[in-house]
């Protein structure tokens, strides 16, 4: 296996460059070159070191992925078909298929003065030079990976004062004939006292091996309000390297929920710095997993203001051969009293052969504040599965029953009505194993 | 309906049934009364599935099936129901959902369709009366924070909608008052039909005043010693076990 797999995409680089910059907006090329220096002396952390406990960054990018340079587009689905409908939800609907940026027909429609665009193209690009690269760090050598390689990205921009009346709606799907890597960035800005709710949802089509390495910075105003929702719905050949960078001002509010239904393999990183007193975080996170699915999900919240509360719970059910990691810190900085933090990350591993990693941590510098942590790894309650059992509920139902109402308070912090009745109903499915695909978002024909 | 021969069963290598014998015909009530660890509880466990515990030796036909070779749901698919000492808290499945499951996971086992919304609702509505519990319990979950009495009466409000051919009651009487007691055991007798019968086990004979039995067993040291009418009950109550425990130990039984 090889040492350092960042090796082939710096010669992808250095050999493409003029091609890279060539499509990219100006902000792009000019962190290019700094994220091309840091890769210079990174090495990418090896399995088992202190952050990558059970995550395999050699070798997860060792395949020799394309990268789509030229920006051909290589799907040939369109957004009239692709449908992934969260009923009733009706939201403005923009796709990227692989790397590339469409919107809907309904786009646009949100009632108010918010935008999505892609980076090459918006009407906006003070905010996009403003903004890109200033909550994620190239410290993390998947965000230094992403950002040399980054040609393109979505811009969700809300201007101070304007509420979405509708959601966003993000849909990435992998669709190629080949081995691909999408390099995907995401910057959604909120000025002051701005709201929105934002889903993401991540699909694959076809069996090929994708590679998904994302970068998503959120910069959230005073007293703004943003929800944002990623679910991933991915196949099994799909691996996905995602950092989620989060910036919160004074008094805002941030609810940050990642569900992973089906995937191959994935890393997710949260980083969220609340900069601003009187502020508000919940982070949830849910994984289903079964086969050989991986579901690493890194978190870290730095509490860098005082007057503050958060909230993070992730939950997991593990079965088959997957494997679960979870590491979350909370970091309360020197002088930030009256902080009311919470974590908490609860397992079930439902094989023997299933394996879960769970290191909760929190680091406090300040008297006068209320941290506190859980964690906990078991099996399902056999003596309530026996109880189910005399009912007549057959072993396969009473287990799934068991697993839903595990997941029931992370579905609950679902602030969208819609979006919760459907995940209830997505999670339902996936336990029952029939349908390893939202079945709405078939396409059709 | 029930014939048991010569019932061994184990938990962890510990033989704690060691030939019991019984046979229930329908319309009937047996009590099965005993000294703490003489293998009532385990025999319910047994009789249920539960796989805690081992079957050792012996047989156990239900209406001519071999019950052993059941699983613990399609035994209660058969009509064998049993109402726990301890009943489990289930948080986060809500009791509607949990009915509903049940009902039409027996209606599956014989081949009927699922149950409609309406008929589902009427059907709960109906069987909640028979124990007194409020219109609350569907959207609650399953005896999760319900009193020790609530506990009980969901136990027999579950029977009332399974409609078992056999129900064993197991220490339903233990932690209830008299006004509960009294609840639950109007509600086991509204139940009773010439065709279901009912294995009542209790270390007391105070509710044997409400719910009648047939016959009377006594379980010691996993086997039944003694077998009588109503009046062995009131004897028990009066004279303890500590007579017949001397009679079995000194090989008289």
């Amino acid at each position: 296996m090889n040492d350092n797999s960042l090796k082939q995409y710096i010669d992808l680089h250095d050999e493409q460059q003029a091609a890279i910059e060539r499509l990219a907006p100006a902000p792009l090329n000019a962190l290019r070159k700094q994220a091309r220096q840091v890769l210079d002396e990174a090495v990418l952390p090896r399995k088992g070191s202190d952050d990558y406990e059970a995550t395999d960054l050699n070798a997860v990018l060792a395949p020799d992925y394309g990268v789509n340079v030229n920006h051909v587009d290589l799907s040939r689905e369109s957004t009239t078909k692709f449908r992934c409908e969260v009923p009733n939800l009706s939201t403005c609907l923009y796709y990227v298929f692989n790397d590339t940026f469409r919107p809907s027909s309904t786009a646009g429609k949100s009632g108010d003065n918010a935008s999505v665009e892609s980076f090459q193209t918006t009407k906006h690009p003070e905010v996009l030079a403003k903004h890109y690269g200033t909550v994620a760090s190239l410290s993390n050598p998947c965000t230094a990976l992403n950002t040399m390689l980054a040609q393109d990205g979505v811009l969700i921009y809300v201007p101070k004062g304007s509420h979405t009346t509708r959601p966003i709606q993000l849909i990435n799907v992998f669709d190629a004939n080949a081995r691909l890597m999408a390099v995907r960035r995401l910057l959604i800005v909120l000025e002051d006292d701005a709201q929105a709710k934002v889903l993401v949802c991540d699909h694959t089509k076809g069996d090929r091996q994708y590679m998904n390495l994302e970068t998503v910075e959120i910069i959230v105003g005073r007293n703004a309000q943003l929800d944002y929702y990623h679910m991933e719905e991915s196949g099994m050949e799909t691996s996905r390297l995602s950092q989620l960078w989060v910036r919160q001002h004074e008094g805002s509010n941030v609810l940050i929920d990642g569900i992973t239904l089906t995937n191959g393999y994935t890393r997710n990183d949260y980083q969220i710095d609340v900069d601003g007193p009187n502020c508000d975080t919940q982070l949830l996170g849910m994984a289903i997993a079964s086969g050989n699915q991986h579901i690493d999900n890194h978190t870290l919240i730095n509490h860098n203001a005082p007057r503050c509360q958060s909230n993070e719970m992730f939950k997991y059910v593990l079965n088959d051969t997957s494997v679960g990691a979870f590491a979350g810190k909370i970091l309360v900085k020197p002088n930030c009293p009256k902080i009311d933090a919470y974590q908490g990350n609860r397992n079930i591993v439902a094989s023997p052969t299933a394996r879960m990693h769970t290191k909760p941590q929190l680091e406090i510098y300040t008297d006068d504040v209320k941290c506190s942590h859980g964690s906990t790894v078991g099996q399902l309650d056999q003596e309530a599965l026996f109880y189910m059992q005399t009912r007549g509920i057959s072993l396969p139902v009473a287990q799934k029953l068991l697993m839903q109402a595990f997941m029931s308070d992370v579905i609950d912090g679902v602030r969208l009505d819609t979006l919760r009745d459907r995940l209830r109903h997505l999670v339902e499915m996936r336990l029952s194993g029939d349908a390893m695909i939202c079945e709405t978002c078939e396409l059709k024909k | 309906m029930l014939v048991i021969k010569d019932l061994h069963a184990s938990i962890e290598g510990k033989e704690i049934l060691k030939g019991v014998n019984l046979t229930v015909k329908p319309g009937e009530v047996h009590a099965i009364m005993g000294p703490n660890g003489s293998g009532k509880s385990t025999l319910s466990a047994v009789l249920t599935g539960n796989p805690a515990y081992t079957v050792t030796g012996g047989e156990v036909e239900f209406y001519g099936k071999n019950l052993l070779e059941l699983s613990p749901e399609d035994r209660s698919h058969e009509g064998i129901f049993l109402s726990f000492q301890y009943p489990v808290e289930i948080p986060g499945v809500l009791m509607s959902n949990f009915m509903r499951t049940a009902i039409n996971e027996k209606r599956k086992y014989h081949g009927e369709e699922p149950i409609s919304a309406t008929d589902f609702l009427k059907l709960m509505r109906e069987k909640r009366a028979v124990v007194d519990l409020d219109n609350k319990l569907a959207s609650r979950a399953v005896n999760e924070g319900f009193s020790g009495g609530e506990k009980k009466r969901n136990e027999i409000f579950q029977m009332a909608m399974l409609e078992p051919r056999l129900s064993i009651l197991d220490e339903t009487d233990s932690g209830l008052d008299i006004d509960a007691l009294r609840t639950v055991a109007n509600g086991v007798n509204r139940l009773k039909s010439a065709d279901n019968a009912t294995i009542v086990i209790t270390h007391y004979q105070r509710l044997l005043d409400y719910i009648k039995p047939d016959q009377v067993h006594v379980l010691y040291k996993g086997r039944i010693v003694m077998t009588g009418g109503p009046e062995l009950a009131l004897e028990l109550e009066e004279k303890g076990y500590d007579w017949i425990k001397e009679q079995v130990d000194n090989n008289q039984l």
